[in-house]
């Protein structure tokens, strides 16, 4: 804040010692409305009454591409805020955008300990050499949700195993055969379908480690793991027994309604979900294909991080520092992870929610933090890095459609998405040489 | 003799069409040339570092054959939506034109929808048309007809073209009726005298005396096909399922403030730029003839 120092000037001048009025002013804009934003508003309203160094402004900019878009366009006015929230598709372009991010790591100092955050979590946001390059926010990793009441009304046992895709087949023959409408439907089908389905898989959905390794990386997804799965959803399909809803989160008020049995979708659907549901339900891992891995690895997260802005002051910086030093906190970070069902980001307040008994409280909202834990993870499971990724899904979105309406096979579809997205990648890569 | 006014010297002309010269060259030309500048390089989206790439932007988009297919999807949706909007218009103004008592309310109710924004138009079809609580898509199961445009190309044309048009249709509405009420009535009356009916009527005298009307709401009606319709199309659609809604100006939007990929979207801008001022052309040299004034 320019106006500190006169204002600091001022009061050392007339003799006041009014701590608030020396507060240095922190810039957060971030993406949250409705329960989440009444959700950030108490976080910063937490920091700003517990210390009387700096004073945190939140303002929402709209949805994550609107906040990315505020963002950009205020950094080529030179206005930027101190700390913009990005989602997490957007990490290749904030990354390649030395010059105008301040990698977090640099702005937490000296005594920053990077190891007390959850290793999958903070993993999409890491530089190749292992430093946090921002903040990890809010991340979420999908599940599948069950409708118990739908299971039993088409004679399935509820507690019926779901863990791989061959048992939730014969169980989608079931509810069809019980004249189900909507046996299975999704939300973010490239998120879950396909990103999170490789990572869990462990095969590669881009070349140079998904991206980590460099920009000069290629889509992978049309290999045959993918196309099989996308193959048998788009049986799936033409049967009747997947529904298609839409590109977001369509599908979940299907769901919500009663109407559909299983509903792919995040985790962070909990809130939404427990609010609605008039049926009960259930969280269940994330299916896998028995027949191409013995075991799942771990999934991919989705959600936004905090990325802080460069050309700020030192002691801009040192009150970034200290907000996310407080939002890091085991208690915080624990109530936002309760309240939310968005994961923890460090360890210890996953340690933390259990201790105050959350997931006994709660059955199944560990799901997503074992899922996302329960193995180390490879260079196919640590997140996606790619340049443009936002259109790319959209390119996904229009390919998968065409399988889904019956006029691709997977194959195809997947061949076409990959030539169309490394188009875009190509282009990315130039603009960021 | 000379019908136009004429100055005799230039200062005066000058001073009058400056002010339009002014806001002509601030809020056209400038950015316009912007966009030109933009579109022959690949910036960054933070602006930290340019790249000369001469027509490179141009040679990335015509090859794209997605992109080709996109012209092809502008077409049919601004020719839809002209003919619907510009249709049912004329057929409400002349059957208004007839009406003697009541003709005031029956007006403003037709007026109305113009003042609906188009992305709230958008959502009003959206929710009547919504694949599980719709309430069309409700009525449209009954009668047996599977409505889902979520994943039915066709369908989810059809959705945008009527969504785009019916706010549209006041506005023609309104030209239209000014165009039959300037015709005078003695015309029509000495044709229905000499036994001419409604048809002939229309077609031989109504028809050609209202042309001026239609030919402007022939271009506007155009234009805004083509540019104003993004919220539409945004809020229903987003350009799917697959690319079957995506028209030109869409995809201007989603490379520009999806992809960051600015200098593609500048690209598109004056290729778009360029085709409607070719369309205006085209109208003026060759629709206008027939029309008479």
């Amino acid at each position: 804040m320019k106006h500190t120092i006169s204002i600091l000037a001022a009061s050392a001048v007339l003799g006041s010692t009014q701590a608030a009025m020396a507060a240095t002013e922190i810039e957060f804009w971030h993406a949250f409305t409705g329960r989440l934003g009444e959700l950030v508003a108490e976080q910063v309203e937490g920091f700003n009454s517990s210390q009387s160094d700096y004073t945190v402004v939140a303002t929402h900019k709209g949805n994550y591409s609107e906040t990315l878009n505020a963002g950009i366009a205020a950094f080529r006015a030179g206005e930027q805020p101190d700390i913009l929230m990005v989602f997490e598709v957007g990490t290749a372009t904030m990354m390649g955008a030395k010059g105008a991010i301040k990698p977090v790591y640099e702005v937490m100092g000296d005594g920053f300990d990077q190891s007390k955050y959850i290793g999958s979590v903070k993993g999409y946001y890491t530089s190749p050499e292992g430093d946090m390059l921002s903040l990890p926010y809010n991340s979420s990793t999908p599940v599948l949700w069950v409708n118990r009441d739908k299971l039993q009304e088409a004679g399935i046992d509820p507690d019926t195993d779901l863990s791989t895709w061959e048992q939730v087949g014969t169980v989608l023959d079931q509810l069809k055969d019980a004249g189900v409408d909507c046996p299975m439907t999704t939300a973010w089908q490239s998120w879950i379908h396909l990103e999170n389905f490789s990572a869990y898989h462990d095969v590669p959905f881009a070349t140079k480690s998904n991206g980590f390794d460099g920009t000069d990386t290629e889509l992978a997804f049309n290999s045959p793991a993918q196309v099989a799965h996308i193959s048998a959803m788009g049986e799936w399909a033409q049967d009747g027994k997947f529904i298609y809803a839409g590109r977001r989160n369509e599908g979940g008020a299907n769901f919500r309604g009663g109407e559909c049995a299983l509903f792919t979708e995040s985790s962070a659907g909990y809130a939404g979900i427990k609010a609605e549901a008039q049926f009960d339900f259930e969280v269940r891992p994330l299916p896998y294909w028995s027949a191409v891995a013995s075991e799942p690895q771990n999934t991919i997260i989705g959600g936004a991080s905090l990325w802080v802005m460069e050309g700020q002051t030192d002691e801009e910086y040192a009150g970034v520092a200290a907000f996310m030093n407080f939002l890091s906190s085991p208690e915080i970070q624990a109530k936002w992870h309760q309240d939310t069902g968005y994961l923890p980001i460090t360890s210890e307040a996953g340690e933390l929610t259990r201790e105050q008994g959350f997931y006994e409280a709660n059955p199944g909202t560990d799901i997503a933090v074992i899922q996302m834990t329960a193995k180390e993870p490879t260079a196919n499971s640590k997140g996606l890095r790619l340049g443009s990724f936002d259109q790319i899904r959209t390119i996904i979105d229009e390919e998968l459609e065409a399988v889904w309406a019956g006029d691709k096979d997977a194959q195809a579809a997947l061949d076409s998405a990959v030539e169309r997205g490394n188009a875009l990648l190509r282009r990315f890569e130039q603009a960021s040489r | 003799m000379e019908k136009r006014v004429t100055f005799k010297g230039i200062w005066l002309p000058l001073l009058l069409v400056l002010p339009q010269i002014l806001i002509t060259a601030i809020f056209f030309f400038y950015p316009a040339g912007q966009a030109i500048w933009q579109s022959l390089f690949i910036p960054d989206p933070f602006g930290l570092s340019m790249q000369w790439v001469g027509l490179g932007n141009f040679e990335y988009l015509l090859s794209d054959r997605f992109y080709r297919a996109s012209f092809i999807t502008t077409a049919v949706f601004s020719i839809l939506v002209t003919v619907v909007s510009m249709g049912v218009a004329l057929y409400l103004a002349i059957l208004a034109d007839r009406l003697i008592k009541g003709s005031g309310t029956y007006r403003t109710l037709l007026i109305w929808p113009y003042a609906v924004a188009p992305a709230v138009a958008g959502v009003l079809w959206l929710f009547m048309f919504n694949t599980r609580v719709g309430v069309v898509t409700w009525y449209l199961g009954l009668l047996g007809y599977d409505w889902n445009h979520v994943l039915n190309e066709g369908e989810a044309m059809g959705l945008v073209v009527v969504a785009s048009a019916w706010g549209r249709i006041s506005y023609n509405f309104l030209f239209f009726l000014a165009g039959l009420q300037a015709i005078p009535r003695s015309v029509i009356e000495a044709a229905a005298i000499d036994g001419a009916h409604f048809w002939t009527r229309f077609r031989t005298i109504v028809w050609p005396l209202l042309s001026p009307t239609t030919f402007f709401l022939l271009v506007v009606n155009i234009i805004y096909a083509f540019f104003e319709t993004f919220g539409v199309i945004h809020t229903i659609t987003s350009g799917g399922p697959q690319q079957a809604t995506t028209i030109l100006v869409y995809k201007v939007y989603s490379d520009g403030f999806v992809g960051q990929d600015l200098g593609s979207s500048a690209a598109q801008s004056v290729i778009l730029l360029v085709i409607v001022s070719l369309l205006t052309v085209i109208q003026f040299k060759y629709i206008e003839r027939r029309v008479h004034y």
